[in-house]
């Protein structure tokens, strides 16, 4: 038995047995699908307002603004679900013991982290479901009904979480615990979608926030999920007017390989640090907080 | 209970020199900053022994147990576990030790079955003839009194069965080598017995070595075969149970009374005096009473010296030799 297969076999088992258990927990629901719940309630409230036949659409199309907001809303539940979560179970579990636990089993670490990636993968998509399928259901015109649409999706939905989940990593790595990890990472990474024109058009912005913006991956992100949503004629509201794709394949293949080149570097210091006493530390800690 | 109990006592000598060495530790040392946790610690134990660290809290009981376990690396010192240094353990090496952890509540929400037969998985390809892994987990939830349990979550668990739960992770893999750092806080006595039972048949029946550190005397005296007792970052007295309490104190009390006057006398030749007593005052002699110093006797005046910061000041000699 080759013991690396086995390994990742494990992983796939345990990936599995948490995607199911996390619905069980009322608590990893509002953790996963919290975000999409929010923005699904404010858009449905928005829409008697802000969507109807009697409505302009944009750019000669029959979408209204509104709907026109649907996947880059996508793209942002996409980049919180894979970093927030990815940070927030790397820290919870760190004070709780789990990764001390799977540093104790031969090869534990690669069935920990494994099992993890998946879960909160599969979850992060699932997430993504719970805000699109209503939204399209109650938008006409969405999807724009192109088949190269879908094309954009399989390859942009991956490379968005090989890009995002190394630096969800990183973060729980380096953040002491659940509530640093929340407290740092919400604020910045609402800051960054902001810029990125998920909520609004990015022209509306001065043109060196436009600069910033297209660094990080959420702008590329929503942008491709406007490219597979949307019909083509939208693409003249875009910087450069046009979908670009290869450059948005270009900057989130960077952002990820980046941060997989650096995460395993950091999660590996952070297991080695892991300690008995450590954990028991950070449990006097959170006992403390608690009373 | 009672039968094994008694079988262990006799057994309580030291085993013969030439078996394997499975644990050797020389001159380890742990400096945090300006202080020295562990100041020198020998210790050397052989497979099948059963090896107590006793000692008061924050004494370094689990530092030790952390760096041999490759979890903390030391700050000097030779250390070999099965064969191997802790700071350089591979895979392999890691599957042939079983750790038990102080949880808290870390896979709260995986059934009781479930995580066991998940983390027994780790250990599959390490199999061996003579070893297999893991261990079965309908058998290994009887052993360890979760057999009803084994549906339930694991956050449902009250402390005790949690503790049962931990200490069945962590044999799972069939080690040749388990830590146990104080394995028993939070047990009521009557699972206390029970686990002392599952540590006596993985020693006696399949030549597990244990270490295991503990605060608590009784416990170390009733589980093992060896008693180290750490204190000021060394190992101040090392011993079977009743080597250890012989040790320490040479003199014993004799407690008698005279027309019912109370008399004490303390001596190192008890036989001598209580013959010379009876040669002088013959039948008038009552309520002969002899007080060997025991094991609590001198385990509380070590933890005493060390906490009033004599630490330093111990005579080990005392201890040594003999």
């Amino acid at each position: 038995m080759n013991p690396r297969v086995h390994a990742i076999r494990l992983a796939l088992r345990r990936g599995w047995i948490e995607f199911r258990q996390s619905f069980t927990s009322p608590q990893d629901l509002w953790n996963y699908f919290g975000f999409s719940l929010v923005f699904l309630f404010v858009l449905m409230f928005q829409r008697p307002f802000l969507d109807g036949a009697d409505m302009p659409g944009i750019a000669g199309t029959s979408l209204s603004y509104l709907a026109v907001t649907v996947p880059g809303v996508v793209a942002m539940l996409l980049v919180t679900g894979s970093v927030l979560s990815t940070a927030q179970f790397l820290t919870a579990e760190r004070e709780d013991g789990t990764l001390l636990r799977a540093k104790a089993m031969p090869r534990g670490m690669t069935g920990y982290m494994g099992g993890k990636v998946l879960c909160v993968s599969a979850m992060t998509l699932l997430s993504m479901l719970v805000f699109l399928v209503p939204s399209i259901l109650v938008f006409d015109g969405l999807p724009s009904g192109d088949t190269s649409g879908l094309l954009v999706l399989l390859w942009s939905v991956p490379l968005g979480i090989l890009a995002t989940m190394p630096l969800g990593a990183i973060l729980g790595s380096l953040l002491p615990s659940p509530r640093a990890a929340m407290g740092v990472t919400v604020l910045p990474l609402m800051v960054v979608c902001l810029i990125s024109g998920v909520f609004f058009p990015i022209d509306v912005m001065p043109e060196a926030v436009q600069v910033l913006a297209q660094v990080f991956p959420v702008y590329w992100l929503a942008m491709s999920m406007r490219s597979a949503f949307l019909p083509d004629a939208l693409a003249s509201v875009e910087i450069g007017e046009s979908w670009r794709h290869l450059e948005a394949a270009g900057v989130l293949g960077a952002w990820a390989v980046a941060g997989l080149l650096i995460a395993p570097f950091v999660l590996r210091r952070m297991a080695r640090r892991e300690s008995g006493a450590v954990v028991e530390q950070r449990r006097h800690k959170a006992m403390q907080r608690v009373a | 209970m009672t039968v094994a109990d008694e079988t262990r006592v006799a057994t309580h000598s030291p085993r013969s020199a030439d078996t394997e060495v499975t644990l050797d530790v020389r001159g380890l040392r742990m400096r945090y900053g300006q202080v020295d946790v562990l100041d020198g610690v020998d210790l050397t134990a052989r497979r099948g022994e059963v090896v107590a660290l006793l000692g008061p809290n924050g004494v370094g009981k689990t530092t030790t147990i952390e760096i041999l376990e490759g979890f903390r690396m030391r700050s000097a010192g030779e250390v070999s576990v099965l064969g191997v240094d802790p700071a350089h353990g591979d895979e392999d090496w890691r599957s042939r030790l079983g750790i038990v952890l102080q949880s808290w509540r870390d896979h709260g929400k995986w059934k009781v079955g479930e995580l066991l037969a998940h983390m027994g998985g780790y250990y599959q390809p390490h199999s061996t003839p003579l070893r297999p892994r893991p261990r079965d987990v309908t058998e290994l939830l009887a052993r360890v009194g979760l057999s009803e349990h084994a549906e339930k979550r694991v956050n449902s668990l009250s402390g005790g069965q949690r503790r049962r739960l931990d200490v069945a992770i962590g044999i799972v893999g069939r080690p040749e080598l388990l830590f146990l750092d104080e394995p028993t806080a939070g047990f009521d006595p009557e699972a206390r017995r029970e686990f002392h039972d599952v540590v006596h048949n993985l020693a006696d029946f399949e030549d597990t070595t244990i270490l295991l550190s503990t605060h608590d005397l009784d416990e170390a005296e009733k589980l093992a075969d060896r008693i180290l007792i750490l204190a000021g970052g060394r190992i101040v007295a090392e011993g079977s149970p009743d080597e250890l309490a012989r040790r320490v104190s040479r003199e014993s009390e004799v407690h008698w009374s005279i027309d019912g006057e109370r008399y004490v006398h303390a001596t190192s030749d008890v036989t001598g005096f209580v013959r010379g007593l009876f040669a002088e005052y013959g039948d008038d002699v009552a309520d002969l009473d002899i007080r060997r110093a025991t094991l609590e006797d001198t385990y509380m005046t070590l933890v005493q010296r060390h906490e009033s910061g004599e630490a330093d000041d111990i005579d080990t000699t005392s201890f040594e030799e003999e």
